[in-house]
C-alpha cells in the first residue's frame, strides 16, 4: 500500500464529519447524530440515547460477561467431577450418559449456589430460607463501599489498585478505636466509621499527593502501599499494646459493643447497618459525580485532563481529592468488616476484598448504580459459594474462577461483542 | 491516465455520505473538488482509494471499469494518496519511510535502503524538492514532510495524485511551494485531485473545479469564477466572505502586556520581551505561522503558562500569579488552538460543555450543588443564540460537527460579561458558514466594547477581523501594523522580514505571492 500505512485511521477524519453533520440539517437522514454505523432507531432523544448506552456495551457487556463466565464455570465443574469424569471413559457406548450426569453436576452446583446465595428452598424453616439473601448483603457491604471507592477513581482518571492497603487501614483504624475507647452507644461507632474513614483517606491521600506533587504513578504507589499496609497489620498484631493479650493468635483485643454495628435483624441474622451504609455511600457517590461542582471536576479530569486544566480546574486539586474519598469508601469497607461481622481484627480481616471491588468497579463500569449491583452479585458468589462446596463438592475455587473469567471479559468487550453478534458502538466506527 | 466516477454512492447507515457521483480527472489536469467540512470529499476519495467500497456506481481507470479491495489495489492502479495527517513514522528517515510498506529487498531479506535512498535522489531532484533521504521525518518542517509524502506517492508510480487538503497545515510560502510543485507534477502528466475548502487556492491553480454539497455534485466552476461564486455553490446560499463591520471605536487601553518572556519546558525562549495593549472596543489580530510563540502567548494571557518575566495588566490590576480560575472569573474569555483537546470533553454532554467553565458560578451552582434546571435552560437558550444544530443537549459533544462544536465554546466564552477575549485560531477546521458566524459573534463582542486579542495564522481571517495586526515571528512581534497593510507585506513579515522592508518590497513588486495574485481580480 502506498501512503496509507494506518488505513484504518485515515478514513475517519473527514468521514466522522460527515457522519455527523449531515443528518443535523439533511432531511433524509432520521436517525441520531452518532448513528454512523448503527441503525439506530428512531424515536426520542431519551429512548436513543438509552439505546446507545445499552448498545455501546457499556451494561449488556457487563450482563453478558457475567452469563459467559456462568457458561465457561459450568464446564469447569463438569469437568473436574469425578462422576462426570467417570462416563467419559464410556462416552462412545453411551454419550447420553456423560450429558445427563455433566447435566446434573452442573445444575446441582449453580443451584446450591443459589440456594446458599438468594433463598434456601430446602431449609426447614423460613429463617433459614431467608438467611442466605442476607449473608450475600453482608458479604456485599464491604466489596460495595470498596467499590466505589475504586470507581471514583476510574471516572476521574485514577487506576487506584490500593483499595485492599486503605480496607487494612480502615479496618485497623476501626478495630483500634474500636476497643482501645471507652464511648457513649452510638457515638461510638459513628466514631470507629469516621476514624476508618480517616485511616482509608490517609493511606490513599500519600498516594494522591504523590502523584499531584511529583507525578508518581498512582498504579505502582498504590500497589508499594497494599503490601506496605498488609505488614503492617502483621507487625501491629504482635504488639502487646495492639494484640489481644489472652491469645497466641495474632488477633487483637475484640471491639466493644458499643462500637459495633447494630444490627438490622435479630440472630441469627448478621445483617448490619453496614449495609446502609453502603446504601447511603452509593448515594453519596452518585450525587457526588451527578449533581456536584466537585464532581463535575473529578469527571472532567477524567476525561480530558487538558481541557480539565483550560477552564480552570486544578487537577492536582481534584488528584489529591479523589484519592481522599475513594480512600475513605474503602477505609469504611474495611470498617464494616471489623465492626459489622468479625468484631475483631485479625491478620486475614480484609481478605481479598480490595482486590476484587476493583473487578465489581469494572463489572458496575464505575457507574455508582452499577458498583452496588455488581457488589451484591459478588456478596452473593461469595455467601452461595460456601454452601455450593459443602452440598456438592464443587471447589469454591470455582466462583474465583467465575469472577476472573468476568474481569478477562470486561476487559475486552470486542471479544464479549463477537461472541453475541452485537454491532460495534457507533463510536468507534466513526472515530 | 483518465480516471471516471460513474453515479458513485456511499452509505454509512441511514447516511448517505456520497449521492451519485460523476467525475472525470483528465491526464494531466488539477482537478479541485471544492466542498465544506463534512460535505463527502474525504470519503469519495477514500472510494477512489480503495478505502471503502462503493454501495453503487462504478470507478473507471482509462475507461476500463475498476474495483479495489484495498488502497494496495488502488496503488497497483496509478493512484497515490497524500493524507491530510501524514502518515509518517516520526523517527524513520525519509528513505526508511519510502521503504515502508514495500520494502525493496536485496538476498536474505535484507532492506535494501539504497535503492530507495536513490528513489528519493531521483524524484527529489526532478522535482527540484531539496529533500535529503537521510533526514529523520520529525526533523524536517511539515512543508517537507508533505513533500515526502508526495515522493511516496510517486514512486510507486501514481499517475493520479489524490491530495487531501494538503494546505491546511502549511504557511502561505509553503503553499506556495506547493502549488509549484502542482503545477510541474501537471506539466509532467500527473493528474491531481485537489480536495480544499480555500477558496483562493483552488482559483490560484485548478483547471476545472466541482463544488460538493452534502454529498453530491452541486456543480462545476471554472478557476475564473469569483470567490463568492464558489463560496455561494459550496454552502448553497449567498455567503459573505468579508464580514461587515463598523470602523472600531476605540476607547481606554484596559489591557497590557509589558516585557513578557515565556520559556518552554526545555527553557527556549518561545516569547521574546513582548509588549502591547489592547484597548476597549478593539481586535489586536496576532498573525504569524504556527509555532511563532502565539500559542505560548495566549497560554500566558489566561494563566496556563506561568510567564518568566514581565507583566500582564487588566482593568489597571496585574495579573501575577493568578490562576487560571481567578482570570476566567475576572472575565477574560478564553478560545482555546486546539478546540478538540482544550476546548470541549468529547465524552460530556453538549449543556456540561457549555459550563466547563462555569460550572461552579451562579446560576449554574450555589455551594457544592450543580442546578441541573438552570443548567438546561440556559443550554437551550445558548443553542437558540448561537443556532447551535443538534439533537439533544444531553448527547455527547463529539457528535456535533466541527462547526457546531466550535459555536459551543463560543457560546461559554461570549455567553457572560467579558473583560478581555482571547481567541486562538477561531475557525480553525470549520466551513465557510460557520467562519461567517463566528467573525459577526466576535465582532458584536467588540462593538459591546470588549478588548479581543484573536490569534490567527490565517491571514484571511486576520484580514477580515483585526483594527490591528500584529506580526509575530520567532516570539517576538516583528511589526504592529494597521489592518489595511498589504497581504504580501503580512506573509513577508510573518517571514521574520522587518516592517519597513517588507513594505518596501511589495512596493516595488518584487514579492508578490501567486495565491494573492489570484485574489486580485475579487477584491474590491
Amino acid at each position: 500500500m502506498t501512503n496509507g500505512t494506518n488505513p484504518s485511521d485515515a478514513p475517519g477524519t473527514e468521514t466522522s464529519v460527515t457522519g455527523q453533520e449531515q443528518p443535523a440539517d439533511t432531511s433524509a437522514a432520521g436517525g441520531t447524530p452518532t448513528a454512523g454505523g448503527t441503525p439506530a432507531a428512531g424515536g426520542t432523544p431519551a429512548a436513543n440515547s438509552v439505546l446507545r448506552d445499552i448498545m455501546s456495551g457499556s451494561w449488556l457487556v457487563s450482563v453478558l460477561s457475567v452469563v459467559v463466565a456462568l457458561a465457561l464455570g459450568g464446564v469447569l465443574i463438569a469437568a473436574a467431577d469425578p462422576d462426570v469424569q467417570a462416563t467419559l471413559g464410556y462416552f462412545f457406548a453411551r454419550p447420553g450418559d456423560f450429558f445427563i450426569v455433566a447435566w446434573q453436576t452442573v445444575s446441582e452446583a449453580y443451584m446450591a449456589l443459589l440456594r446458599g446465595s438468594i433463598f434456601d428452598w430446602e431449609a426447614r424453616s423460613l429463617v433459614r430460607a431467608v438467611r442466605p439473601f442476607t449473608e450475600s448483603l453482608v458479604a456485599a457491604t464491604p466489596l460495595i463501599l470498596a467499590g466505589l471507592g475504586i470507581a471514583l477513581g476510574f471516572r476521574s482518571g485514577l487506576f487506584n489498585i490500593g483499595g485492599q492497603g486503605q480496607v487494612v487501614l480502615g479496618a485497623m483504624f476501626a478495630g483500634y478505636f474500636g476497643y482501645a475507647l471507652g464511648l457513649p452507644p452510638v457515638i461510638h461507632f459513628l466514631f470507629a466509621l469516621v476514624m476508618a474513614a480517616v485511616g482509608g483517606a490517609i493511606w490513599a491521600g500519600i498516594a494522591g499527593v504523590l502523584k499531584a506533587r511529583t507525578g508518581a504513578n498512582e498504579v505502582i504507589v498504590t500497589i508499594m502501599l497494599n503490601s506496605i499496609a498488609g505488614y503492617l497489620l502483621s507487625y501491629l498484631l504482635t504488639q502487646s499494646w495492639f494484640k489481644a493479650t489472652s491469645s497466641a493468635n495474632p488477633a487483637s483485643r475484640t471491639i466493644f459493643d458499643t462500637a459495633a454495628l447494630p444490627p438490622l435483624l435479630p440472630d441469627p441474622f448478621r445483617l448490619h447497618l453496614g449495609f446502609v451504609v453502603a446504601i447511603l455511600a452509593t448515594l453519596f457517590v452518585w450525587w457526588l459525580l451527578e449533581r456536584s461542582t466537585l464532581g463535575f471536576e473529578f469527571r472532567a479530569v477524567g476525561e480530558n485532563p487538558d481541557a480539565a486544566r483550560t477552564a480552570g480546574i486544578s487537577v492536582s486539586r481534584v488528584t489529591i481529592l479523589v484519592m481522599i474519598i475513594a480512600g475513605a469508601l474503602a477505609g469504611l469497607g474495611g470498617a464494616a468488616q471489623v465492626l459489622g461481622t468479625e468484631g475483631k481484627l485479625t491478620g486475614g480481616v480484609a481478605g481479598t476484598i480490595g482486590f476484587d471491588a476493583i473487578t465489581v468497579a469494572l463489572l458496575g463500569r464505575s457507574r455508582p448504580l452499577g458498583t452496588f449491583l455488581a457488589g451484591l452479585l459478588f456478596g452473593a458468589f461469595k455467601a452461595g459459594g460456601y454452601l455450593m462446596q459443602s452440598q456438592t463438592g464443587t471447589p469454591i475455587d470455582i466462583v474465583l474462577v467465575v469472577q476472573s473469567i468476568i474481569v478477562l471479559l470486561i476487559a475486552a468487550p470486542p471479544l464479549v461483542r463477537t461472541i453475541f453478534r452485537l454491532p460495534t458502538p457507533a463510536k468507534k466506527v466513526a472515530a | 491516465m483518465k480516471l471516471e466516477l460513474s453515479g458513485i454512492t456511499k452509505r454509512f447507515g441511514p447516511l448517505v455520505a456520497n449521492r451519485d457521483i460523476d467525475l472525470v480527472v483528465e491526464p494531466g489536469e488539477i482537478h479541485a473538488l471544492l466542498g465544506e467540512n463534512g460535505a463527502g470529499k474525504s470519503t469519495l476519495m477514500n472510494v477512489i482509494y480503495g478505502l471503502y467500497r462503493p454501495d453503487g456506481g462504478q470507478i473507471l481507470i482509462d475507461d476500463r471499469p475498476v474495483t479495489f479491495s484495498g488502497p494496495g489495489d488502488a496503488v497497483a492502479a496509478g493512484i497515490g494518496m497524500v493524507h491530510q495527517h501524514f502518515m509518517l513514522v516520526p523517527v524513520f528517515t525519509v528513505a526508511e519511510s519510502l521503504a515502508l510498506g514495500y520494502e525493496p529487498t536485496k538476498g536474505m531479506g535484507l532492506l535494501d535502503l539504497a535503492s530507495a535512498r536513490e528513489t528519493v535522489r531521483t524524484i527529489s531532484e526532478r522535482f527540484g524538492f531539496d529533500i535529503d533521504p537521510d533526514a529523520i521525518i520529525e526533523d524536517l518542517p511539515v512543508g517537507a514532510q508533505q513533500r515526502v509524502e508526495i515522493i511516496k506517492a510517486l514512486s510507486r508510480d501514481a499517475e493520479i495524485l489524490i491530495l487531501d487538503e494538503p494546505t491546511a497545515v502549511l504557511t502561505p510560502q509553503e503553499t506556495d511551494e506547493l502549488i509549484e510543485i502542482m503545477k510541474q507534477l501537471r506539466e509532467q502528466g500527473t493528474s491531481i485531485v485537489f480536495i480544499t475548502h480555500k477558496l483562493r487556492e483552488v482559483r490560484a491553480v485548478a483547471d476545472k473545479i466541482t463544488v460538493i454539497r452534502r454529498g453530491a455534485v452541486v456543480g462545476e466552476a471554472s478557476p475564473e469564477s469569483s470567490e463568492s461564486e464558489l463560496a455561494g455553490l459550496m454552502v448553497g446560499r449567498d455567503v459573505h466572505l468579508t464580514t461587515d463591520k463598523e470602523p472600531a471605536r476605540p476607547q481606554d487601553e484596559t489591557f497590557s502586556v509589558e516585557g513578557l518572556t515565556v520559556l518552554d519546558k526545555a527553557g527556549f525562549v518561545v516569547v521574546d520581551d513582548l509588549s502591547f495593549g489592547v484597548r476597549q472596543g478593539e481586535i489586536l489580530a496576532v498573525a504569524g505561522v504556527q509555532g511563532n510563540g502565539q500559542t505560548e502567548l495566549a497560554e500566558a494571557i489566561i494563566g496556563l503558562r506561568e510567564p518568566h518575566s514581565g507583566t500582564i495588566s487588566l482593568d489597571g490590576r496585574r495579573l501575577g500569579g493568578d490562576s487560571v480560575k481567578a482570570r476566567l472569573a475576572s472575565g477574560i474569555g478564553f478560545v482555546p488552538e486546539d478546540r478538540s483537546s482544550d476546548g470541549v470533553i468529547a465524552g460530556f454532554s453538549i449543556r456540561e460543555n457549555m459550563i466547563l467553565d462555569q460550572y461552579d458560578r451562579p446560576p449554574y451552582a450555589s455551594g457544592l450543588a450543580l442546578k441541573p434546571a438552570v443548567i438546561r435552560e440556559k443550554a437551550l437558550e445558548k443553542v437558540e443564540e448561537f443556532d447551535i444544530r443538534l439533537t439533544s443537549i444531553d448527547d455527547p459533544i463529539s457528535t456535533l460537527s466541527g462547526g457546531n462544536q466550535q459555536k459551543v465554546v463560543l457560546s461559554r466564552e461570549l455567553g457572560r460579561e467579558l473583560s478581555l477575549l482571547v481567541a486562538s485560531q477561531p475557525t480553525r477546521g470549520l466551513d465557510v458558514g460557520s467562519i461567517e458566524f463566528v467573525h459577526k459573534r466576535i465582532i458584536a463582542e467588540r462593538d459591546a466594547g470588549t478588548p479581543c486579542i484573536i490569534v490567527s495564522t490565517e491571514l484571511d481571517e486576520v484580514l477580515n477581523l483585526a483594527d490591528r495586526i500584529a506580526v509575530m515571528y520567532r516570539g517576538r512581534i516583528v511589526g504592529i501594523v494597521p489592518a489595511d497593510t498589504p497581504r504580501d507585506a503580512l506573509g513577508l513579515m510573518m517571514a521574520g522580514v522587518p516592517e519597513d522592508e517588507a513594505l518596501a518590497r511589495v512596493a516595488d513588486g518584487s514579492a508578490v505571492t501567486t495565491v494573492s495574485q489570484a485574489a486580485e481580480g475579487d477584491l474590491p
